[in-house]
């Protein structure tokens, strides 16, 4: 459980006082928001793990930075995104591609997959790890400027506002990019939805087997 | 009014984020409860944001905790007389 915003900003008054070991307690609540945001931009885990200490130890150099006018989890994790974005950078121009992944993709498609013949998909197939798998393989696959909406919006679940201050827009552009996001998602995923989904046994169902 | 699927497509994120007005929602409603494509388009994509946002999708690596505070220990220490000031 998080500590209120009170006993938040009680303790890191503790810690700017000079004990330093509330630190531990101070960050134990989003150890995972962390690591998740972002192992969810990287897709490596040992690189995110050594990334998530990494955001930790500079949260904790620079804590006298926090002001106290956003939520302390938001200032985390937009430090976790900068660091999860600088990596995605360096890794990129390693390997000497494009830099241009800021620019807003103005004529791309972001129409949803059309599912003919779609049966509501059982809580079954759902669970199974396999979806899962896939789930985070099309994540990646995001084009940086939308996988970033998606992940603090969907999987960490931050309000448009937290999402706007900790990605610096504005949250109309929050809500156009998490809008394309989520159809990029659907259309990479609809042919596993669709096949988890159990076949049709009408007449149709037999006429095209 | 009657809304084609295209524009009903346009909305679908909205739609799940409850941020409509009365009206286009309504308009929207009742496309869906006669639109088996469009229907189909919205449940698969709450599927995928349930499933998005589910605990097991995305797990820590075991020992994670253990290891992160180790670090942060030294960290501290090394700290502990001036915490907060510049690197």
């Amino acid at each position: 459980m998080a500590a209120t915003a009170e006993q938040e900003k009680d303790l890191i008054a503790r810690i700017l006082g000079g004990d330093v070991n509330l630190f531990h307690e101070l960050v134990r609540p989003y150890e995972r928001l962390v690591y998740v945001t972002i192992f969810a931009m990287l897709r490596n885990e040992a690189e995110s793990e050594d990334a998530s200490q990494e955001v930790m130890i500079n949260a904790f150099r620079h804590l006298r930075s926090f002001r106290g006018d956003a939520k302390f989890s938001t200032w985390l994790v937009t430090i976790a995104m900068n660091e999860a974005k600088q990596r995605l950078r360096r890794a990129k121009a390693a390997i000497h591609e494009s830099l241009d992944e800021e620019k807003e993709e103005k004529e791309g498609d972001f129409t949803p997959a059309v599912l003919t013949d779609w049966r509501e998909i059982p809580s079954e197939a759902l669970e199974k790890k396999e979806m899962r798998e896939k789930l985070r393989a099309a994540v990646t696959q995001l084009p940086p400027i939308y996988r970033e909406v998606l992940i603090l919006r969907d999987l960490e679940e931050l309000n448009q506002e937290e999402t706007a201050a900790a990605l610096g827009i504005n949250v109309t552009l929050v809500k156009v990019r998490l809008h394309r996001a989520r159809m990029m998602l659907q259309k990479l995923l609809a042919p596993y939805l669709k096949a988890a989904a159990p076949a049709r046994k009408g007449f149709f169902g037999r006429l095209f087997q | 009014m009657k809304l084609e699927c295209k524009h009903v497509w346009e909305h679908i994120s909205e739609y799940l984020d409850q941020q409509l007005d009365a009206q286009l929602l309504k308009d929207i409603e009742n496309h869906l409860e006669n639109c088996e494509i469009c229907s189909a388009i919205l449940d698969s994509t709450r599927n995928i944001l349930v499933l998005t946002a589910d605990d097991r999708t995305y797990e820590l690596p075991v020992g994670y905790s253990e290891r992160l505070h180790k670090r942060l220990e030294q960290a501290l220490r090394e700290k502990e007389d001036s915490p907060g000031s510049p690197a």
